[in-house]
């Protein structure tokens, strides 16, 4: 483990500097090295990266550079309030952070009482630090309720994780050095020869745990790419091959590779021989997916999925970097099984430059505190029978059945949610006018979040202000090869809370065992230690970051596995190409591709109607998902939602740029400004996500213009047959121009 | 006494705007005003897969070469923060010698 000499907070001429990780929100995941500059007052002035963390080496995004004029917004939420009109007018009365509390707590307890703890609902966004707090929450309470609220088919990275885990027995990152303090100056690392950018623009997205530019530092230093990506990104237009793919049809292409890998025998097959089980079933399987028929299905021309087959193949080592896409295909299992199956069969399993395991030090992906609801409780968790993959290591609830749930009221009813770092009617949930009609029938709702946001105008009753990063101590150990950092806190902003004090001192309230902490810092200091790491929170924060030892091949050397024999912690103890685990779970144990509900393909008269394929949910530089529209600096960056849309087809469509367009299908249309580019298939279109106009009127009928704004109206709940995937990003529109007085 | 600049090797900027932003939270300056500025060039195809695709931060009348910041040792913001670190801030004669090791570069001197 890494040991730092500089102390974790020093002076500066008149400013106080503090070292730590930023971990949102506002900001994304992945928690880049960060030096808070606050003044004589405690206010926060400026926020630099850390040129000594060896994760982001002092580069910073402009999201955590601008996160001073977030913090000091002047439309925080700054204490809490209970709402005082109807829901939806916006008309809001300050309270005590006692009340607010005593509230909750006797009408929880109201619903607990008549209905039982399921019927009150968890749910949690994505970003802000939240798993672990927010489970304990609702396991002390008693619900097993725990939800990403809205998110068809848990449709973003848990399908990803759920999908290497059951056929390899770990989840695999691409290796860009990130496991070891010394970076690219580590002896053992090797730099890719070739990587495959999949379903992602990293640079943008800095998703998972993954830092963008790390792919650039990988191209100065010779990496080839591979992009896949329905766009030209940037990254695109630098790769030897940019495979101009249909959204959602991705499984596809990865069974054509398959087929031209194996069929040429490019494989390693000592490591086949050796570590993956059921080779010949997927050597048959492949057959089904000729090159001519996989470039049919996907729009990329025959030699261009040859051309990387065999780059990837020829390639030692060659690594995958894969993103939101995958997760966002309806069949998202499968298409997660056949890319596995590509870095599998040519031997880039935890080779340096390859596909890591990613070594951990404090593991909550499966919530904090399971021990805290009995198994009674836990079989109540919604979706459990319909979708019983479940039940294998995932405790979260099944989105699209805690909507349907919502709506009917079957089997048992919901009265009651906590909605915390979640604006799902913006952001996530598919089909938001059902979860707005859904949340409306609650007889309770408390939102937590930074700002207002349309979800807890339109539905809360009692709001609870939460706090920025700069403004909590915290720990960050996150997605992708683990590291050790402390989150400190540097500024305080009117009454704000940290979500991590707001459920320790809620969940005293109602489960006193369950919090025996009197502080967030104890509390911190209790869950390093549990998991083995020995160090206190204020220990943590002088020595972070920490490493844990990294050491390739582990399948090689036992440590792979749980009972330590070699091999991978699958009950083949190898790579399972043919996953006894899905053919347990009545699941098809082979990779195979689905067509997109609505396609061309699938639906040629839908697609005489609405004649683009539409893809959604890019990022842009200065916005995670629905934040950051309120913070001008980033807001200029990119000031409206956009329609990306090829020249041939604007003219086709009768469309200028700068115009505002519906953007429709056949369950609802949202407004986009004409961007004409020529990164586009003039076949597809493609929208952004998760806008509101928080300059709009809040109130209803307006919501700041969230049901003009809301692209996630054309998607509907559609998971796969497991109840992981969705269709996010493969659907059908019609593009229409908006009337002269609706702009 | 010697002129000092910034080289930028722009075959590997992406536009991330970084550079614009730490300059603007260094400066105080508000939105619509920069000391450095992104300039796009393309995208547009040359022919093929070849694309025209290129970003280029050009400093403007504001930039004051992060005279304060150097006095502490420090780099200028723009190239502490740069994401895809192509920045680099030095003198123009050591600068320029740099540009002959390599193509898409480019060096401005701003003041
Ligand atoms: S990627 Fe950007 S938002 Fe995320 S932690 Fe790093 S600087 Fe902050
Ligand atoms: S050197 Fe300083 S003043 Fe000039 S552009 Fe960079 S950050 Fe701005
Ligand atoms: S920060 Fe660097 S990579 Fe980003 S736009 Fe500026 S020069 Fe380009």
């Amino acid at each position: 483990m890494g040991e730092k000499t500089k102390p974790w907070r020093w002076q500066e001429d008149d400013l106080t500097v503090t070292r730590g990780s930023a971990w949102s929100g506002p900001g994304c995941h992945i928690g880049c090295g960060v030096l808070l500059f606050t003044d004589k007052d405690g206010k926060l002035v400026k926020v630099e990266g850390d040129p000594d963390n060896p994760f982001n080496q002092g580069r910073l995004c402009v999201r955590c550079l601008a996160v001073p004029n977030a913090t000091n917004h002047p439309d925080r939420l700054k204490y809490p309030m209970k709402r005082v009109g109807a829901r939806g007018e916006n008309k809001w009365e300050r309270i005590t952070w006692d009340e607010a509390y005593d509230t909750i707590v006797k009408e929880f307890t109201k619903v607990k009482e008549q209905y039982g703890a399921e019927s009150v609902i968890f749910c949690q966004g994505t970003g802000r630090d939240i798993a672990p707090y927010i489970s304990r929450l609702a396991w002390s309470f008693g619900s097993p309720n725990w939800v990403p609220l809205g998110l068809t088919g848990n449709a973003c990275y848990l399908p990803r994780v759920a999908g290497c885990i059951a056929t390899t027995g770990s989840f695999w990152v691409a290796d860009c050095s990130q496991a070891s303090p010394l970076r690219y100056d580590n002896p053992d690392y090797k730099v890719p020869e070739c990587m495959a950018v999949w379903g992602n623009n990293t640079v943008v997205s800095n998703a998972d745990g993954f830092y963008g530019h790390w792919v650039v530092d990988l191209m100065k230093r010779g990496t080839k790419l591979i992009v896949i990506d329905p766009r030209l990104t940037w990254l695109a237009s630098k790769a030897e091959l940019w495979l101009q793919i249909r959204p959602g049809t991705d499984a596809a292409l990865a069974l054509g590779m398959l087929n031209v890998i194996i069929n040429e025998e490019l494989y390693d097959k000592d490591f086949v021989d050796k570590w993956c089980y059921g080779f010949d079933q997927l050597k048959e399987r492949v057959q089904q997916y000729p090159v001519s028929e996989v470039s049919r299905i996907t729009w990329i021309p025959e030699e261009k999925i040859i051309a990387a087959a065999r780059l990837f193949a020829n390639s030692k080592p060659a690594t995958v970097q894969w993103g939101l896409a995958l997760d966002m295909t309806q069949e998202t299992l499968p298409a997660s099984h056949a890319i596995t199956a590509l870095w599998s069969i040519t031997g880039n399993i935890d080779v340096p430059g390859g596909m890591l395991p990613p070594p951990t030090l404090l593991f909550y992906g499966g919530g904090w505190g399971d021990e805290l609801i009995s198994d009674e409780q836990k079989a109540k968790r919604i979706g459990l029978s319909k979708y019983p993959l479940y039940q294998y290591g995932f405790v979260v609830a099944q989105p699209d059945e805690v909507a349907n749930q919502l709506e009917t009221g079957e089997p048992y009813p919901i009265k009651a949610a906590w909605i915390q770092t979640n604006n799902s009617l913006a952001c996530m949930s598919a089909d938001p006018k059902k979860t707005y009609a859904g949340l409306r029938k609650l007889d309770f709702v408390v939102g937590v979040d930074l700002f207002l946001t349309p979800t807890i105008v339109a539905c809360a009753d009692i709001v609870l202000p939460a706090a920025t990063y700069p403004e909590r101590d915290g720990l960050r150990f996150g997605d992708g090869p683990q590291r050790g950092e402390a989150i400190n806190k540097v500024t305080q902003i009117g009454e704000c809370k940290s979500d991590m004090q707001i459920n320790l001192e809620l969940g005293k309230r109602w489960n006193p065992e369950a919090y025996p902490w009197d502080n967030v810092q104890d509390m911190f200091t209790h869950m390093l230690k549990s998991k083995g790491v020995d160090y206190s929170f204020q220990e943590l924060r002088e020595v972070a970051p920490i490493y844990p030892p990294q050491e390739y091949k582990r399948h090689e050397k036992g440590t792979m596995r749980f009972d330590g024999e070699v091999g991978f912690n699958t009950p083949t103890r190898r790579i399972e190409l043919f996953s006894t685990f899905y053919e347990q779970a009545g699941l098809d144990p082979l990779p195979y591709y689905k067509e997109p509900t609505e396609s061309p393909l699938s639906t040629p008269d839908l697609y005489a109607e609405y004649p683009l394929v539409l893809t959604t949910g890019a990022k842009h530089w200065g916005m995670f998902h629905s934040e950051h529209r309120q913070i001008p600096h980033l807001r200029a960056i990119h000031p409206d939602p956009t329609l990306q849309i090829h020249p041939e087809a604007a003219a086709k469509f009768g469309v200028k740029a700068g115009d505002w367009v519906w953007v429709e299908n056949s369950m609802g249309r949202a407004k986009r400004k004409v961007e004409i580019t020529p990164i586009m298939d003039p076949r597809v279109v493609n929208a952004d996500h998760a806008w509101w106009f928080p300059e709009a009127e809040a109130a209803e009928p307006t919501l700041f213009n969230l049901w003009d704004l809301a692209i996630n109206q054309l998607v509907p709940f559609q998971p796969g047959k497991s109840g992981f995937g969705g269709n996010y990003k493969s659907l059908l529109c019609k593009i229409y121009k908006v009337a002269e007085e609706e702009v | 006494m010697a002129r000092y600049g910034l080289l930028i090797d722009y075959e590997y900027c992406t536009g991330c705007h970084s550079c614009e932003v730490a300059c603007q939270m260094e400066h105080n300056l508000p939105v619509g005003k920069f000391g450095i500025q992104l300039a796009e060039i393309g995208p547009w195809q040359i022919e093929g897969d070849k694309w025209q695709y290129a970003y280029i931060p050009v400093p403007t009348d504001l930039c004051d070469l992060c005279g304060k910041r150097l006095a502490k040792g420090k780099l200028p913001s723009c190239v502490h923060h740069c994401q895809a670190n192509v920045m680099k801030f030095g003198k123009v004669e050591d600068l320029a010698k740099e540009m002959e090791g390599k193509s898409h570069m480019v060096l401005f001197t701003p003041k």
